[in-house]
């Protein structure tokens, strides 16, 4: 195995960047922007949406930096990331369109009034 | 092909020197393992969102369920996991580190860092025991009704208050002694309060209201009855007194909230322990020079990749269980 160079500073960087976005997600958990929260785009709300992709760049910074996929070669990066990119996305779209259509038939029959 | 066929006699253990794509045997199958993982984890949530959909209008708010802070009483919601998030993220900085120590084959920096990890993983469980420990006790405590719909009670505020704050304790627990004590008995779990007590000590608090598990879609907040008449109809139909989590039943709303809750935490949980665990073992051969002689330290690499991973589970269980 070749000597490698220290890549000390860029971890520091990538640890800082995944605790700023962190930070990020948990202001925006605590005070809940009106103009955010009370919306409502594909499903729920673009806080949500804000968060998910906030997640997602969190999951990529892990996976590039931390897991050294920037370092492995691009069919074995593919072979990783092309399954779960079209499984995970076709499964979770279909659990939740079946799931609030199951809302909307039961919940309806559900009694609110005593 | 005649390098192949002789690589694969000598070294089977390390898969040849052919590298199909450009990465050992261990570490691409470390990484397949990975994926197949993650598809696991990626059913538990979508699974968790299916059902979260299907009772789009009662389930818990996690604001409201998770509040509690090391040596700080009253309500502080998100802080604690994000500290949770922090310890996991920081432990997967000082395992990058000693993977970086490790290609440069200094070996008592790969001790130091991966000793940090190993503390932080610890750290962890340990703080995620403590948010079991919280969710199981309970906070306020809870009436069911009948058909299975939590009661939660406010004060005139809205603001959520325990049973305690208002009713008395009619329900006596006995406690044993050696006198008159049973090893083991086999029962309804028992509270200190009674529902008949509850609704007595409700009628004579003017201050006291309830709160459905209902979700009002124009303020995402949970339906408030401050009305006496119309709470009591609600209460007419109370069945038991609930505190605390279980798989069963749970005081903050549906019970598949917390059966999720513990799934999924547990697993990741779970992940976690092993993780350490193979932490440890590495460590062990780290410091008994293995991989020195070996003259590659990517045993360390390849463990790396699972406890990133570990982090990795817990950045979208804190998404979709604490902030979505």
């Amino acid at each position: 195995m070749a000597q490698h160079e220290s890549n000390t500073k860029l971890i520091w960087q990538v640890f800082g960047f995944l605790s700023l976005v962190t930070i990020i997600e948990v202001i925006l958990g605590i005070i809940k922007p009106h103009g955010l929260h009370y919306t409502n785009f594909l499903g729920t709300s673009l806080l949500n949406w804000i968060f998910i992709i906030l997640t997602i760049v969190k999951a990529a910074g892990i996976m590039w930096y931390f897991m050294h996929m920037n370092h492995e070669r691009k069919n074995f990066v593919n072979s990783i990331i092309i399954p779960l990119v079209i499984l995970i996305p076709y499964l979770v779209t279909l659990l939740l369109i079946e799931g609030s259509y199951i809302h909307d038939t039961l919940a309806p029959f559900i009694n609110w009034k005593y | 092909m005649k390098a192949t066929t002789a690589d694969q006699n000598t070294n089977v253990w390390e898969g040849g020197a052919t590298r199909p794509m450009g990465a050992s045997y261990g570490k691409m199958m470390m990484w397949f393992f990975i994926l197949s993982d993650a598809l696991t984890f990626a059913g538990f949530l979508a699974a968790y969102g299916f059902t979260r959909y299907k009772f789009i209008d009662i389930w818990p708010i996690a604001d409201e369920v998770f509040t509690h802070f090391p040596f700080f009483h009253g309500t502080y919601p998100m802080y604690y996991v994000a500290l949770m998030t922090f310890i996991l993220i920081f432990s997967s900085v000082t395992m990058v580190l000693a993977v970086d120590a490790g290609h440069q084959m200094k070996k008592n920096k790969v001790i130091t860092y991966m000793f940090l990890t190993i503390i932080g993983g610890l750290v962890f469980v340990g703080s995620q025991a403590w948010e079991w420990k919280n969710f199981i006790k309970g906070e306020f405590g809870a009436v069911q009704l009948n058909d299975g719909k939590i009661i939660q009670f406010v004060n005139h505020d809205g603001k959520q208050i325990a049973l305690e704050d208002f009713a008395t304790p009619d329900n006596a627990v006995i406690e044993h002694t050696r006198e008159n004590g049973l090893w083991f008995e086999k029962g309804e779990t028992t509270y200190e309060y009674t529902t008949a007590g509850i609704i007595e000590a409700f009628k004579h608090n003017p201050e006291v209201g309830i709160r459905l598990e209902k979700i009002n879609p124009e303020t995402k907040q949970k339906i408030v009855i401050l009305n006496k008449e119309e709470a009591l109809r609600f209460l007419e139909h109370s069945s038991r007194v609930v505190r605390g989590a279980n798989l069963e039943v749970n005081e903050y709303g549906s019970s598949q909230f917390a059966d999720f809750f513990f799934f999924i935490t547990g697993f990741h949980g779970f992940h976690v322990c092993s993780g350490i665990l193979l932490n440890i073992i590495i460590f062990i051969n780290v410091l008994l020079g293995t991989y020195e002689r070996r003259g590659h330290y990517e045993m360390v690499e390849k463990v790396g990749l699972y406890w990133h991973f570990v982090d990795l589970v817990w950045v979208f269980v804190f998404t979709f269980f604490y902030l979505v």
